[in-house]
């Protein structure tokens, strides 16, 4: 059987299958149904600095081959994340996990980290940069060089876990950014969060979603993810995270050989609640049929 | 909750645009009456969220309104087989009926009170039965509910048939010791604020995964954030928050 097994950040993980965070809650939905100690890790739930009620509903639209969702960060925030979350999770999880962190402040995401950064179960930080800074108009921080870069050295500053940066795909120039996190101290870089989408009802003439618009997530997105994963690994030098529309064991290999060292699956999990375990059993067939004996090999290749 | 191919065993209409489907399975996840299953189509991404009507043995019984593109695709399935997901959401509480429990289903919101109110019968309990439609022509399942012994109500919008108005109209002239209820929002409104008992809400909203994971149907209530999925769809009226 070929070798499943990756280095993210230091870290093995027994194969590069990751859920993604917000479609895995804090696993124990999941663990209901499978043993998820089957997985690489999974990015937990996005946490802020104060508990969050998030968009109103309607949050989800349909679309072909994928979804938009306005959840807006539900969580009860980092100190219930810590005292309550994390003590059920580790009941079902006892490998080190993916902390998702967000923010509104770069304080707030050093608030953040620095408290998860204490958790034993905590194996990386993930620091979503999609959130609008309400010190800069609005505007995410993800979508300037400048303030990513902000954003990772306040967290570099107070963490000893390695952080990731996951960046949106609603930029001009994604290189840019994810060369301005390496530099600013970055130990990975994680892609793509959603793409900013709209859905209208005919009938209402309305849209569909109560925050109007929303992250466009699933198969559709997957060939602007492999693109872009691409493109961010040959610049930059720390493993890459690639994430977008992933649904079965071939996209995961393809999104390797595009340079990913691990591989998040968001949307699947939603519609099929095993899918990142078939795609576990599914992966040493598919190496097979390809002629990949060890998956560490095919990062990048194409 | 259970992933599992169920096979389509009938699937005929009931109304213009209301379907009665029966699948066979397993159906050994649906215990609660109110709950849901989450329903697989071909070509389309998200499950269908559908309220399960009635379980006898290894055959699960759903009523289904034809409003969009996955209602549409399932009118025209006559055989083969369904992806399910089965068992999914918090139902109905029959231990808190009293003797004589009063239910009011509301057009597609008749369905689960199909399989509530036999559970309830089984349990001995004098069952009254609310069902309110638009027009006589969108009537369905009135003689169903006869059949299990349940004391039925007719309420119409337009008068065509039975009591003219809404179900509340005909709520005033019964006496009841709790009460249950699923359709559209305006009534539960208006149920919430005529009822002179407690009584439990079903409610709808557009889900992303129907289980719990994606936070995409959450609602506020009096006992913090719930997911409609997960924590409902049936809420109890003492934590009903409404929002507007």
């Amino acid at each position: 059987m070929g070798k499943l097994s990756v280095d993210l950040c230091g870290i093995e993980l027994d194969n590069p299958i990751i859920p993604a965070s917000g479609t895995f809650g804090y696993g124990y939905e999941f663990a209901e149904l499978y043993d998820i100690n089957v997985l690489g890790t999974f990015s937990f739930k996005g946490t802020t600095k104060d508990p969050r009620f998030g968009n109103p509903t309607p949050r989800i639209a349909e679309c072909y081959a994928g979804m938009i969702n306005a959840v807006g960060l539900q969580n009860p925030g980092v100190e219930k994340v810590i005292s309550e979350e994390l003590p059920k999770m580790r009941k079902c999880f006892n490998k080190k996990v993916m902390a998702n962190v967000s923010g509104f402040a770069v304080e707030d995401y050093a608030y953040t980290c620095e408290k998860l950064d204490k958790c034993e179960e905590v194996g990386w930080l993930e620091v979503n940069v999609s959130c609008p800074n309400v010190h800069g108009g609005g505007m995410s921080f993800g979508t300037s060089p400048e303030a990513a870069a902000e954003v990772t050295k306040a967290v570099k500053k107070v963490t000893t876990k390695p952080v990731i940066i996951k960046l949106s795909p609603n930029v001009t120039d994604i290189v840019s950014i994810a060369k301005a996190c390496e530099e600013a101290g970055a130990d990975g870089i994680s892609l793509i969060n959603t793409m900013l989408g709209m859905r209208i009802d005919l009938k209402t003439k309305k849209p569909v979603i109560a925050n109007k618009m929303g992250g466009f997530s699933g198969p559709a997105i997957f060939p602007v993810a492999v693109r872009m994963v691409y493109q961010v690994s040959h610049a930059v030098s720390i493993p890459v995270v690639g994430m977008g529309g992933v649904s079965s064991a071939e996209d995961v290999i393809e999104m390797m050989l595009a340079g990913a060292t691990a591989v998040e699956v968001g949307a699947a999990n939603l519609i099929d609640p095993f899918a990142c375990r078939d795609i576990i059993a599914k992966l040493p067939e598919v190496m097979a049929k390809y002629g990949i004996d060890n998956l560490k090999d095919i990062i990048g290749v194409a | 909750m259970k992933q599992s191919l169920f096979e389509i065993i009938e699937n005929i209409p009931l109304t213009a645009d209301v379907m009665k489907m029966r699948l066979k399975g397993d159906t050994s996840e649906i215990t609660a009456p109110g709950t849901f299953v989450n329903v697989k189509l071909d070509g389309l991404f998200l499950r269908r969220p559908i309220s399960v009507c009635d379980v006898e043995g290894d055959v699960l019984t759903i009523i289904y309104k034809v409003v969009g593109r996955g209602t549409e695709q399932m009118r025209e399935m006559q055989n083969g087989t369904l992806d399910v997901l089965t068992g999914l959401g918090n139902g109905y509480d029959t231990s808190k009926s009293g003797a004589s429990p009063l239910l009011l289903g509301g057009g597609v919101g008749v369905p689960p009170m199909y399989m509530l109110a036999k559970r309830l019968i089984a349990e001995g309990k004098k069952v009254s039965v609310i069902l309110g439609f638009n027009k006589e022509s969108e009537i369905f399942c009135e003689d169903d509910f006869k059949a299990l012994g349940c004391d039925v109500t007719v309420t119409t919008v337009d008068g065509s048939y039975g009591v003219k108005g809404f179900v509340t109209d005909a709520m005033k002239n019964i006496d009841y010791t709790y009460f249950y209820t699923c359709g559209p929002e305006p009534m539960l409104k208006a149920i919430y604020k005529a009822s002179a008992t407690s009584g439990q809400f079903s409610f709808e909203e557009r889900m992303g995964c129907g289980f719990g994971a994606c936070m995409g149907c959450s609602c506020k209530t009096v006992t913090g954030y719930k997911r409609i999925c997960k924590d409902g769809p049936v809420l109890e009226k003492e934590e009903i928050l409404w929002e507007n």
